[in-house]
């Protein structure tokens, strides 16, 4: 995927400006900033639901905002910061909504396979009956993932998709989407959490209002000289334990100029 | 996986209508029994065919667009208040009906009143989307129809008031209390088509109400144009209540009841919900229309009364079940 001096405008105000990125398949990629530095402004348009002002995107040959809607959400799935669920559908109902940029072009079977073959990978294949709304957080979140993947496009752009979520469904989550990028799709994510983002990233685009201030491996574009610049915090990397070296960035403090 | 009892339902509606239908076109001031109709006279052929087949129809008709008009409010609006009644779709109809008598367009051909009714409904909608847009919350839905159906009325008050027409109090509650009553088989003739045209413009929306459950940015990432399903709701909504008003005057609640009801018993999927409301809408109106005239009492009372004897509690219900998510 590539980002071309995309800028994006509301009124007068530059909420991104000439953001230059490529992003390649076969890896996840985490989009971090501050509140307000522009990370669901950029997935918006990168999932072809914003225009951006100037700048293009491009998959491959195709320009996102050229193509037609469900061709276009053949190949970019997304899940908005606070999915809604208007209806008290069943689970089963829910995930088939997936399917609907393939409505015209794929078979009732193929769909319905796809259909199993998502509600299998997330483990909701026992909740087909219930009712989504019904859910609690945690199972909730596995359905909407299972809606997602249902579409089997080949990149997933989420916005915030562990917010409110436990540990341990985190980490559920977390692995779905990272198998989905070994199996050769492209994921984007925005993340809160720095510890988090630099354990499952496999690479961070730091935004800071509306400009790429750090790209690159965790380690590096997490360090603490761009997050002090970007959030103004005292951070320090630490690694847990030399067996699992998973990483944790802790926080000391504001940064005091 | 369809449960078993949805396999049920839309026989079981479709065979109560059909029951009503017939329940419509046996009972009245004068009950038609076999005995009559075997003796073949004149004036049970003329009640039979000229006045009770007619007003089945018509009550056919007006229940299915009304029912199928609320469904899809509803699954377009994300709200369950939503219905051509209560934000002010039908007042808009009926004010564009009345305003093409005024200006005595409404002479000039027989498709002129229902068509005014049906671009009132049009610019109602347009209004009404205008005003709440797509992520409106309940409240602001709720008294954007408020305001459309108070200037609506308003509207039909006073253009019929300034009329030279001596019976304008009559005409007033003509069109504000819809009915069946003294309708005859030109009306069914002129409502109908325009009813199914806005019928299948609806239910081309069927795929986009479903993707609307995850909301306006969910529906857009699935590839959903929503400005085009606009349009066609619009126009499609306008057409059915448009023509419904046109020919029976107001008739309210029943696009809100229906898909309430029935929403359980389909899985709460929004294009499933269509066609079962549809029906819905026709058990419905029909019931209404002959219990108006079981009624006892000189003169009947008008269907729309029934329907809000019905309707204002049930609406009552409803918001008191969702006030707290109103704010």
């Amino acid at each position: 995927m590539h980002i071309a001096d995309v800028t994006f405008q509301r009124g007068t105000r530059a909420i991104l400006t000439d953001i230059r990125l490529s992003i390649a398949p076969r890896s996840v990629t985490v989009v971090l900033g501050p509140n307000g530095a522009g990370k669901s402004t950029l997935l918006g348009c990168m999932a072809g639901l914003l225009r951006p002002t100037s700048g293009s995107i491009r998959i491959g040959d195709d320009d996102v905002h050229a193509l037609a809607g469900p061709e276009r959400a053949r190949t970019i799935a997304f899940l908005p910061q606070t999915p809604e669920v208007a209806w008290p559908i069943d689970v089963e109902a829910f995930v088939a909504l997936g399917r609907i940029p393939h409505q015209r072009t794929a078979s009732a079977a193929v769909n319905r396979a796809a259909i199993e073959r998502a509600m299998t990978i997330t483990d909701t294949a026992r909740w087909a009956g219930r009712v989504v709304t019904e859910l609690s957080g945690g199972e909730r979140a596995r359905v909407l993932l299972a809606r997602v993947l249902a579409g089997e496009s080949s990149w997933i752009l989420a916005d915030e998709p562990f917010t409110g979520l436990d540990p341990s469904h985190q980490f559920e989550a977390a692995e779905l989407l990272r198998n989905f990028a070994h199996a050769g799709g492209g994921v984007v994510l925005t993340i809160h959490d720095l510890s988090l983002a630099a354990r499952i990233a496999d690479r961070i685009v730091l935004l800071h209002e509306g400009v790429v201030v750090a790209d690159g491996p965790p380690a590096d574009a997490l360090s603490s000289d761009h997050l002090r610049n970007v959030y103004g915090v005292e951070t320090e990397w630490l690694i847990a334990s030399a067996r699992h070296q998973t990483p944790i960035i802790a926080i000391h403090g504001r940064h005091v100029r | 996986m369809m449960a078993a009892h949805r396999r049920w339902l839309m026989p079981l509606l479709i065979a109560a209508t059909a029951v009503l239908a017939i329940g419509s076109v046996l009972v009245g001031k004068i009950t038609l029994t076999w005995a009559m109709w075997s003796a073949q006279d004149e004036i049970t052929r003329t009640i039979f065919l000229e006045l009770r087949v007619p007003r089945a129809l018509l009550g056919i008709v007006i229940g299915m667009a009304l029912g199928l008009a609320g469904a899809a409010m509803q699954a377009y609006l994300r709200n369950a208040l939503a219905d051509p009644g209560t934000l002010g779709i039908s007042a808009m109809a009926a004010l564009g009906a009345v305003l093409s008598m005024f200006f005595d367009v409404a002479g000039l051909h027989p498709w002129a009143l229902p068509i005014a009714g049906v671009l009132g409904g049009i610019v109602g909608m347009a209004v009404l989307f205008l005003l709440s847009g797509l992520t409106a919350s309940a409240l602001t839905l709720v008294l954007a129809g408020i305001l459309l159906s108070t200037l609506a009325i308003a509207g039909v008050s006073l253009v019929l008031s300034l009329s030279p027409n001596p019976w304008a109090a009559g005409e007033i509650v003509r069109w504000m209390l819809g009915a069946l009553t003294d309708r005859s088989i030109d009306d069914l003739v002129f409502a109908t088509p325009i009813i199914a045209v806005g019928s299948a413009l609806i239910l081309s929306c069927r795929e986009a109400l479903n993707a609307l459950t995850l909301g306006e940015l969910g529906a857009r990432s699935l590839g959903i144009d929503l400005s085009s399903i606009q349009w066609r709701l619009c126009i499609g909504v306008g057409l059915v209540v448009g023509a419904s008003v046109a020919v029976t005057g107001m008739i309210g609640f029943v696009g809100l009841v229906v898909p309430h009801l029935l929403r359980p018993l389909v899985g709460a999927r929004p294009s499933a919900l269509l066609i079962p409301s549809a029906f819905g809408g026709a058990i419905l109106v029909l019931a209404g229309d002959i219990v108006v005239r079981l009624l006892p009492g000189g003169s009947e009372v008008q269907l729309a009364v029934v329907m809000s004897v019905i309707g204002a509690p049930f609406f009552f219900a409803l918001l008191y079940s969702l006030r707290r998510r109103l704010v």
